[in-house]
């Protein structure tokens, strides 16, 4: 077996490979719901139902899918440039550190500026976790895999004991979280009673102008050249180095943000949970977009509608919601093989 | 009965078609030819006949009995050896265990290095290639490296060897030194394919040539009746127009290198040791030397990649040592690298990305120093497509689908845009056919009569000499005294290259005197 590059690939077929890999891969989860007994057809119903069936159901699948588009958006623009970010997870919760402590009382503006403060704030700090990972990887080659990926734990362990010490609200009956984000600085809700809120539109901007950057501007090139070919990039006098700081300033801002559209939207306040994994799904995001900034958009929608429908399908039939997860790992693997395939034919010798 | 033969050998790769119908056949103690330019097909069929691919159709046989497709054992078992263009050597250990390697039962207890050892001497005494069975590789030179190449294949008891491009590695010295060797072999009766595009050595050495040409069989000859010219058409197909030198008179020194050092560091072995060169205003300088003396990293610091240790690099009069490679293309210096793919294009990114990028930020191809002019871009391509003769679809396919003369001419088209001073031309040539080659070459005389000074690091000596108005010699990181071309010659060039440290010490302190 040989795979040989394809000179040309019709349209058709970069759109029908990634749908019939999906197709593929929820064929392959429906053996499990077999197992369980139920029937396969009904339990796909319940799931689609849970995440579209209801204005609600929408609502509640398009809140999970904003902090999962920044995330994705994350991991999408430093894996272009071969930066590998992992740490996702830890620039979130920066992030949201960073808006509980301006957030909760130490500036009071008006709404108009006490929102885009918090996203600056959250933006700065999940940038800034990276830089030490940055400094290591530029000065010391140290592969930035290990280091941010390490420093998630770090992170979260020093949330962890925030939240147990001085950043414990008094007022929390003892659960370890911290004060509510006061009043102007929250995310006001789009749809009235659902948790919906405008974090999802600063996302879709987020994702549009990733886009924009990556399209038309000169740091999309320098960042596009330094992934495809850091050689070459370096010989026609491009800095690695300066595009690897960038590069990991908007990824690590990025991931900030979905810390931000959390504690200041979804949740309200900050805990050790207002992330289920977003830093770790949104490299799944990002993988199934192929890195496009604006596939993230959708991509993020398709995982949160699977992890969402699959809670409501649990709650209604006896199948555990950790199907949830098989659809999810299934869609990026088999998707990461069509991809594959679009790109070069399979030569049978 | 021939040794070996092949049989309507058909390969192709996905549209590209690397072997049609190739028939051929080795008799005993004959050296057979394979002739052709970089492309023809001549590494893919000797694949084919390695087991290294699988032929689409046609059969193989050794002395009568047919090989089995697609295994590598089998070919080594029937008696075929392969020396490989790129060496297969571990570095990191002996010339002995390099040899024995895979020769061993894995489920023999112990070696017996000592047997080894013995065969080993026994055959290099018989052809004539002298090796230490103890060094490690990684201390030996270029020409020890291929003589533990042949080695290895006769201690498989090879006895049809496949040679591809031996000599490109080699001085002229060395190259003696290995048909000397070939010679011994013939006499014992092996049998030898000769892969080459030189075609001076083909003379001297075969006794047969098949040419190829577009992976097909373009012809085959007996060699004494054959000339230079015919092969060459024959390998080419057509008429090459070869451009003329002209030798004009050199102006004023564009660059300049004073006690210029650098690398040191593991990997960069040899360093360069305080080198000193200038290059005038219409006139080309060749560096020649063996690969790997050093001329990569002299090519990385003139290109601004790499920073030197001490000495000082002046471009114009300008101290441009701590330029970066953005700043020196600005300031009007050309760069060819060695490596097309590695370091000219990003393959993956269209052609008009490509035409630009030694011009970011710059007007009019970023609005504001960032934003992307796309139209600019197109138009400014499209001018360097048509003036280069860039020969593409259309300027949005990848780069890596380019042949490599057109990649070469994408690189040329932007290098040469800015109307540089000085270009630096590393390895400008390799692995193009002559038509490009003659386009290529072209370019560079026409850069020359503009007032360009260029600076030609080749391994090519046919191509130091014919283009150069001086050259002058790496060797182990130190650089010779510049001869000008009239009164150097082929032997001396040689000598130097080969490196007698002596001499290259004396030509040293020479051009430190003058």
């Amino acid at each position: 077996m040989q795979l040989e590059l394809r000179e040309k690939t019709s349209l058709g077929l970069a759109v029908t490979a990634p749908i019939a890999a999906v197709v593929a891969a929820l064929i392959f989860s429906s053996v499990l719901i077999m197992w369980t007994g139920e029937s396969v057809f009904h339990g796909y119903a319940m799931l689609v139902k849970g995440a579209f069936g209801s204005v609600f159901a929408i609502t509640e699948t398009l809140t999970k899918a904003t902090p999962l588009i920044l995330t994705g958006l994350a991991a999408a623009v430093a894996f272009k440039a071969k930066f590998w970010n992992i740490g996702g997870e830890g620039q979130l919760y920066c992030g949201a550190l960073a808006a509980t402590w301006v957030g909760t009382g130490m500036v009071s503006l008006p709404m108009v500026l006490m929102i885009p403060l918090l996203l600056i704030v959250g933006a700065l700090a999940g940038g800034l976790a990276l830089i030490i990972p940055v400094f290591l990887k530029t000065r010391l080659n140290v592969d930035e895999v290990v280091t941010t990926l390490l420093l998630n734990f770090i992170i979260l362990l020093f949330v962890s004991f925030l939240l147990e010490g001085p950043l414990k609200d008094p007022m929390s009956l003892g659960w370890p979280q911290a004060a509510p984000i006061i009043d102007t600085g929250v995310l006001p809700v789009i749809v009235a009673k659902s948790r919906l809120h405008t974090g999802f539109i600063i996302a879709v901007i987020a994702a549009i102008s990733i886009w924009a950057l990556m399209r038309f501007s000169v740091w999309g090139f320098e960042l596009r050249a330094v992934g495809q070919n850091q050689n070459a990039a370096r010989f026609a006098g491009i800095s690695i180095n300066m595009t690897v700081l960038r590069v990991a300033l908007i990824s690590g801002g990025l991931a900030g943000l979905a810390g931000i559209t959390e504690v200041a939207g979804t949740k309200g306040y900050l805990t050790l949970d207002i992330s289920t994994g977003f830093g770790y799904t949104g490299i799944a995001v990002a993988m199934l977009a192929n890195l496009n900034p604006v596939g993230v958009i959708f991509s993020a929608v398709f995982l949160a509608s699977i992890y969402v429908g699959a809670d409501s399908m649990s709650r209604a039939i006896e199948i555990p919601n950790y199907i949830a997860d098989v659809i999810v790992a299934a869609s990026v693997l088999s998707v990461l093989i069509s991809l594959m395939l679009v790109k070069y034919k399979i030569r049978w010798r | 009965m021939p040794v070996l033969e092949l049989n309507n050998i058909n390969k192709s790769f996905g549209s590209l078609i690397a072997n049609k119908d190739i028939t051929l056949s080795l008799e005993k103690g004959e050296v057979l030819a394979l002739l052709g330019e970089n492309g023809a097909g001549k590494t893919t069929l000797m694949n084919i006949l390695f087991g290294h691919y699988r032929a689409d159709a046609g059969e193989i046989k050794v002395n009568g009995k047919k090989l089995v497709p697609g295994s590598t054992e089998n070919a080594i078992d029937a008696g075929i050896g392969m020396v490989h263009q790129h060496f297969t050597l571990a570095d990191n250990m002996s010339v002995l265990d390099n040899i024995m390697l895979g020769t061993e039962s894995l489920l023999a207890f112990r070696t017996n290095k000592a047997k080894a050892k013995e065969k080993i001497h026994k055959l290099s005494q018989q052809f004539g290639l002298a090796v230490n069975p103890d060094t490690y590789v990684a201390d030996i030179s270029v020409g020890e490296r291929q003589r533990v190449e042949i080695l290895k294949v006769l201690y498989r008891n090879a006895k049809i060897l496949v040679l591809d491009e031996p000599t490109a590695v080699l001085t002229p010295q060395e190259v003696d030194q290995l048909f000397k060797t070939l010679n011994l072999m013939l006499a014992q009766g092996l049998s030898i394919i000769f892969i080459s595009h030189k075609l001076h050595e083909i003379l001297q050495i075969s006794h047969r040539v098949v040419i190829l040409r577009r992976g097909k069989m373009a012809g085959e000859v007996a060699t004494k009746n054959a000339d230079r010219d015919m092969l060459a058409q024959m390998m080419v197909g057509r008429e090459i127009e070869r451009p003329k030198v002209d030798h004009l008179t050199p102006g004023k020194i564009v660059i300049e290198l004073k006690d210029l050092s650098a690398g040191g560091h593991k990997q960069q072995t040899p360093e360069l040791k305080q080198i000193r060169l200038q290059v005038h205003e219409h006139e080309i300088v060749g560096v020649a030397g063996v690969s790997g003396n050093g001329q990569s990293l002299l090519a990385d610091v003139l290109s601004g990649v790499q920073a030197s240790s001490s000495g000082n690099l002046y471009f114009m009069g300008e101290n441009i040592s701590k330029k970066s490679p953005r700043e020196l293309v600005s300031m009007g210096i050309g760069r060819i690298p060695e490596d097309r793919h590695q370091d000219g294009v990003i393959g993956d990114m269209a052609l008009w990305e490509n035409f630009i990028i030694e011009d970011l930020r710059k007007l009019p191809f970023w609005t504001f120093g960032w934003l992307l002019n796309e139209k600019a871009c197109r138009n400014y391509s499209d001018t360097l497509i048509k003036t280069h003769d860039v020969r593409c679809n259309n300027m949005d396919i990848q780069a890596n689908l380019l042949s490599g003369g057109n990649m070469q001419k994408l690189i040329l088209a932007r290098a040469l845009s800015h109307n540089p001073k000085f270009i630096l031309a590393n390895q400008p040539v390799r692995g193009l056919d002559e038509g490009a080659i003659a386009a290529v070459h072209e370019k560079l005389f026409e850069a020359k009569r503009k007032g360009a000074g260029i600076l030609l690091i080749s391994e090519d000596l046919d191509e130091i000499f014919s283009l150069s108005d001086r050259i002058t010699v790496m060797y182990h990181g130190m650089l010779s005294k510049p001869v000008d071309i009239d009164k150097a010659s082929i032997k001396d060039i040689g000598v130097m290259m080969a490196g007698d440290l002596a001499l290259a010490k004396t030509i040293q302190e020479d051009s430190h005197a003058a």
